[in-house]
Order: structure tokens, then sequence, then C-alpha cells
């Protein structure tokens, strides 16, 4: 009973939350949307205990070839967009062969090494890439109508909605992944990696899968903000990108699915809404860096161990009741 | 064409000198903290602007400015072990993201105190020592060249010769049997954060007259040295050094007779190779990570 009313609730409030902001605020919004995809996407990375320092590049690929599939070749906007998160999966799988020879610190190195070598590519090969200044004039996402809505997609609000629609739905895949075996085995991965080797679990191939998974929805945020800003360049997926969204991540904490989006959303409104709003401009990343290190010695599994404070175990109030039983 | 290798080769000396003294500062980190510094770069950044803000701005004269920023970068490293690191021993991720914390926080710091621009110092000195006609070095960069030879001969010595340099090497091998031995690990973290710091500074310090200082040059020095340390073997002194030797002559090659991006694409690539083929560096044993 309560949880449709909640659902209902949640969409009304989705849907009416851009009429409130101003334009500028609205276009925030859409970024933000786009992000929590990609941070949400890092989560999953993050389940097999593997913390990369290249996934803004691979999201930069889906960008890449969303526009370049788009300009060059005249395919469809949509159709590009999955093209492109397509192309980052399997970027990610041909990287996973010298990557995942490495653990920890080594494929944290490694996969920033392998990110910048991308993003120097870019930069120096300005056929098709375009060089330093990359690609502009990249073809938006054509209006169409609903017949009770028309997307308008000058307008923030439309490709909000847009965005809003297929973040919503990746976000959805990624949480059913996370719920099927195949998530419970990446949690196995990580946590018991000799126990599950022993069990017949092929490690290589499932870090493998994680890997590629996350790049290619990595890969569709790219594609949407493409799509949106319509320019891509080597810069706007250098690691000081990289940077925020580990922040978000780390921030969050990634032990529940919702601790990434929570960071993600409540940094992004301190640090969009309130320290630009109150002219901090030039102080931005100190004062985001001091909640980095704060975060880190005082919160260290994150804002989630906050909400998990208050919010009832649902999980382990269900098994305890099983055990009784 | 000779004196074209000649002079390429003098600047891949010059390039070698201040980039093994920023590694060896991260690799001895490294050794004794377990900890990757990603705020190194910044370290070197600080190190830089100490000589603006001395030099340029106060005119000290530049001998009295370097050894100042040295010391100044040094307090840094003990802030940061006080700060950061100690609290966040047991969590090797978190020292590295609090590292990237306060790689912001110098960032910003060198933009409101400095301004986003390029700062132009006065050259230190105009003359260039001759070895024949076409080929030469700057006397500024001959300060660097010699300053990196003293400064990690005397490292050297530190470390192999004297009793603290000994319980350095020891609580970096084996922390636990260190501390067992009657080695105060706090007190060997303070001393490698210290040096490792310093060293950073003192390399951005020289340089600055040479180079552009901004607030974002730290971002091609820590990927250089991340370079460096990994070919080298992480945890290898020696290994750093020779590694910075490798890459700067590739590097300054590479630059010359091609072009910047396509050199840093190869010593990206290097490092590649080197993490897949032998993760473990040229000169690395046992690895700690």
């Amino acid at each position: 009973m309560l949880k449709p009313l909640m659902f209902l609730f949640g969409a009304v409030a989705l849907i009416a939350l851009p009429h409130g902001l101003s334009f500028s605020q609205q276009e925030i919004l859409v970024f933000l949307v786009i992000n929590i995809l990609l941070v949400t996407s890092y989560r999953l990375l993050t389940l097999t205990g593997e913390w990369s320092l290249g996934h803004v590049v691979i999201m930069g690929v889906g960008a890449y070839a969303s526009a370049l599939l788009t300009k060059e070749l005249g395919v469809a906007v949509p159709v590009a967009m999955f093209l492109g998160g397509i192309t980052s999966a399997l970027l990610a799988v041909l990287l996973s062969f010298p990557l995942f020879r490495m653990k920890g610190f080594y494929f944290l190195i490694g996969s920033f090494a392998a990110g910048e070598i991308i993003r120097l590519i870019w930069k120096r090969f300005r056929e098709p890439f375009g060089g330093v200044r990359g690609i502009s004039g990249i073809d938006p996402m054509p209006d169409f109508s609903l017949g009770f809505y028309s997307f308008d997609f000058f307008e923030p609000v439309s490709y909000y909605y847009f965005a809003g629609v297929i973040v919503l739905a990746c976000l959805w895949v990624l949480w059913r992944i996370e719920k099927s075996p195949v998530g419970l085995t990446f949690h196995a991965v990580h946590w018991q990696d000799k126990l599950a080797q022993a069990s017949g679990v092929n490690l290589r191939a499932y870090r493998t899968l994680a890997f590629a998974i996350a790049s290619g929805f990595a890969g569709i945020a790219g594609a949407l903000q493409a799509h949106y800003v319509g320019t891509v360049n080597p810069n706007s997926f250098d690691i000081e990108v990289m940077v925020f969204v580990l922040t978000w991540a780390i921030v969050g904490g990634t032990t529940t699915f919702y601790g990434p989006i929570l960071g993600c959303v409540l940094l992004t409104v301190i640090n969009e809404i309130v320290l630009r709003g109150m002219g901090f401009e030039q102080a931005r990343p100190l004062i985001y860096g001091a909640i980095m290190i704060l975060s880190i010695l005082f919160l260290p599994n994150g804002l989630e161990s906050i909400v998990q404070k208050f919010l009832p175990r649902r999980s382990t109030a269900k098994s305890d009741r099983k055990a009784e039983a | 064409m000779m004196e074209l290798l000649a002079q390429t080769g003098l600047n891949a000396v010059y390039a070698a000198s201040y980039i093994s003294l920023v590694a060896v500062g991260l690799v001895l980190i490294f050794g004794v903290m377990g900890v990757v510094n990603f705020a190194h770069g910044e370290l070197f950044m600080a190190g830089a602007y100490a000589v603006v803000a001395l030099y340029a701005d106060m005119h000290l004269p530049f001998f009295v400015a370097v050894p100042i920023g040295m010391l100044f970068v040094g307090m840094l490293g003990l802030l940061m072990e006080w700060g950061l690191f100690r609290p966040l021993k047991d969590n090797p991720l978190g020292g590295l993201v609090a590292s990237i914390g306060f790689l912001m926080i110098l960032q910003s710091l060198a933009v409101m105190g400095f301004g986003v621009r390029m700062e132009h110092i006065p050259p230190v000195t105009q003359e260039v020592w001759r070895i024949t006609d076409k080929v030469g070095v700057p006397v500024a960069r001959l300060y660097v060249i010699v300053a990196a030879v003293v400064l990690l001969s005397a490292l050297w010595y530190f470390l192999k010769r004297t009793r603290f340099g000994w319980a350095l090497r020891a609580s970096a091998q084996d922390p636990e049997a260190a501390a067992l031995q009657g080695i105060s690990i706090t007190q060997t973290a303070r001393i490698a954060m210290f040096i490792g710091a310093a060293l950073a500074g003192v390399a951005g310090a020289l340089t600055a007259p040479l180079v552009s200082v901004n607030p974002h040059m730290g971002h091609s020095v820590i990927v250089t040295a991340f370079i460096v340390i990994i070919v080298g073997g992480v945890g290898s002194l020696e290994g750093a050094i020779v590694a910075s030797v490798v890459y700067a002559f590739v590097h300054t090659f590479v630059t010359t007779f091609s072009d910047g991006v396509l050199a840093d694409i190869v010593g990206l690539s290097l490092m590649l190779v080197v993490l897949i083929v032998k993760p473990t560096g040229l000169f690395g044993s046992a690895d700690r990570a």
C-alpha cells in the first residue's frame, strides 16, 4: 500500500522538479542526471574490488563514438547513443587483457595510464578526433512528440525528461544485474576470491564482465552528454573529472546502490547551487578537497552509513524472521 | 646532426635530474608509509611558487629562496603526514583519496594567491656553459643537475650510512619487525615524508625560472613520476633514478624529433608494457602494494 504511493510521489516530484528551477539550474540538473548514471556504473566496477582511474575516459569513448557515428556516418542519434555504449563496452573488453593482469594499486595506475593514452590519442590525431579542440556541432537529439508532450531539445527541461527516462532504465538494469546471481558473484569475486575460484568461478571472466558492463553504461552517459552539449574535447574527460566521480563514490559510500547517487546529488547541490550561488567560485576546489578529506577521515563508510542508521534494516529483519521460523 | 644529438642528450640529462628528485621522493614516501601520494606534483608546484613569492616578488637572492622553499614544502609534507596519512594508516585507498583532496586544496590556494595565469620569473642567470660552438647547457639548468647529484648522493649516504637511514630502510622493509626493534614508526614516517616532500619542493623551486609556473603544473609532473616509479619498480630508489634517466632520454628525444604529445603517449605506453610484462618494475623485488 505504502510502496506504490511512494513511487507515485517520487515520480511526480521528479517530473515537477525542473519547473521550480532557473534555466541554469535546469541545465545543471541535466548534467546531474547524466552523472548519476556515470557514478552508478562506476560502482558496479568497484563491486569486484577494483578502483579504476579511467572510467571518465571510457565515458568519453562513448561520447566520441556517438558523435562520430552521427557526424560521419549519419546514424540516427538514439541508435548512435546505444552504439556509443557498445563501443565503450567493447573497448573495455580489449583493455581488460592488459589491465586485469594487475590488481589493486597497479590496476589503479594501469587504468590511469590506459585512459591517458586514449585521451592523448584524441589530442594528437586531428583526423577523425579533432585534436585539442575536439568535435563540435554534434547533432542534437531530434525533436519529437508523444501526443501529450512534445520534446523540444533546445529546452533543458525536455532533455531532462529524455535523459531521465534513459538513466532510470539504465539504473533499473544495473540494479537487476546486481541482484542477479551474476551480481552476487561480483561480490564474491571481491570479498572471497579464493573461495569463489575454488567453487569454479572464473574470476577473470567475471571481472571483465563487470568492467564491460560498467563501461557500457558509462559510454551511454557520455553519449547523452555529447548530444546535449554539442561538443566533445579531450579536456572534458581528464583526470580532474575522474577525481569528482571518485569523490562522489567515496563520500556517498559504495556498499549500497544508492550511496554513490547520494554522494553525487549532495555534492553537486553543494557545489553548483550553494557555492556558486554564494560566490565562492575560486575556492570551490578547495572546499571540495576539504570535504573529501573530512569525509574520508570522519565518515569512512560514506553518507550511506548515516542513512542506514536511520532506516530500519529491512533485509536483516527479513532474514531474522526467517531464522525464527 | 651530431650537435643536435648531443644537445638533445644534454637536455635529457637536465630533465632526468629534476624528474629523479621528484620520483625518489615519491618512492621514499611509498616505501616507508605504503601510501601513494597523489599530491606530489602539487608539492613540486608549491616549491615553484615559493620561489615566485620569495625571489620574484620579494627580491630575495635565488639561493636563499630555494632552501626556504625546500623547507616550506618539507613542512607541508609533515602536515600531510600528521593530518592525513597517520590517521589513515590502515586505509591505503583512504590515504590516496585524502592526498587527492590535499592536491585540490593546494591548487586552489595557488589560484587564489597568485591567479591562474602563468608567472613570469626573471631569469637567475642568462649565461650558457658552452661545450662547443653549438652545444651548451644554460647555467640555470646546470644548477638543477648539480643539485640533483648532490642531494641524491646525500640521501644515499643518509640511508646507507647513518642510524636514522637504517631505521628508515628497516621500517620500509618490515614495519612490525622494525617496531619490535625499538624503531618509532611514526618518527620514520615523519622523516620520510619530510625528505620526500622537500625533494619535490626543491625540484620545483630550482626549475621555477625555467618552466611556466602555473597552478596546474603539477599534473604533468605527477604523471611523469608515476611512469618513472612503475618502470623503476615501486619501492626501489635505484630503480627510480635509472628509470628517470631512461624516461627523460626517451621523452626528450621523441619530443625533439616528433612532438610532445606523442612523447607522452610513448612514455605512458612504456609504463603499460612494464606493468604487463613485469609489474614489479625493472628493479622491484617483492611487491608491497
